[in-house]
């Protein structure tokens, strides 16, 4: 039984997580887009923190809000004037992908209603403490995670000298 | 009440689909990008739940949303890049006046 705390708090961030998702793709105005897109990225953090994956909470909020939504805000400041709408979507393509939307909700819908609806209530779990997150990712044992750790490094290399070639003045 | 598995996956459903509209949708490249990391979203909060809920004393889902979110932030950062590469050489980022390879 969860206490009376938790059960609205999921109901907040549930909603703000609906809410703000529809929003962030359906407002005209860009730069709202990427706020309403904080604030999904927020409400995922929060589910993070409510299943007690406290370092993934933390590295969702350093790494998407602090990290890639100011990224985002650059690049619209640079690329469009604050303030310009983006003109009316013609209406064949909104009900292309409000069907392609609504038909992958149903069934998404379905598999979950028919297969995930009795999963058990959360089983008790010791939150995974930085020792043991820090051991995992370091480790070279049978489910650690050196190698793919290394791999993610060599990637944010390329991925640095790879914007710097693509970006840079010619 | 109880707070089981489905709760969570159902936001996460919606917010999916949000961006599917939002990627047929959209015609500004960042907008479109915008619905990309919704979807990304999506994903990694259904990893961390079956995680939370099916394997506890495991980690892997965990593991997993980490490494997408490193992911993703390099893709963001390269998408970012030739976005502004291609502002600079048409002057706008709308895909549909993107209909030539060379400038």
């Amino acid at each position: 039984m969860e206490s009376v705390g938790s059960i609205i708090l999921y109901f907040i961030v549930a909603l703000a997580m609906i809410v703000f998702s529809v929003m962030a793709v359906t407002t005209r105005k860009i730069l709202r887009a990427a706020t309403y897109l904080l604030f999904t990225l927020f409400a995922a953090a929060v589910v993070y923190f409510m299943l007690d994956y406290e370092f993934l909470g933390a590295v969702q909020i350093a790494v998407y809000a602090g990290g890639i939504v100011v990224l985002f805000v650059f690049a619209i400041l640079l690329t469009s004037k604050p303030g310009d709408n983006t003109e009316r979507l013609t209406s064949k393509s909104r009900v292309l992908g409000a069907i392609a939307a609504i038909a992958a909700f149903l069934v998404c819908g379905y598999a979950l209603a028919a297969r995930c609806i009795n999963f058990v209530q959360k089983p008790a779990m010791d939150t995974p403490t930085m020792d043991q997150v820090g051991s995992t990712l370091m480790g070279t044992a049978h489910g650690q995670y050196l190698l793919p750790f290394e791999a993610v490094s060599v990637l944010l290399l390329a991925c640095i000298i790879g914007g710097v070639v693509v970006a840079r003045k010619r | 009440m109880e707070i089981t598995a489905i709760y969570y996956l159902v936001p996460a459903l919606v917010m999916f689909c949000c961006g599917v509209y939002g990627f047929i949708t959209r015609k500004n490249m960042i907008a479109m990008l915008i619905s990309l990391e919704l979807m990304l979203n999506a994903v990694d909060i259904n990893f961390v739940v079956f995680n939370r809920f099916l394997y506890p004393e495991q980690m892997e889902g965990m593991f997993f949303t980490l490494f997408a979110i490193a992911i993703a932030a390099a893709e963001t950062a390269l998408a970012i890049a030739i976005i502004i590469n291609i502002f600079r050489a048409a002057k706008n980022i709308d895909v549909r006046s993107l209909n030539e390879m060379k400038f």
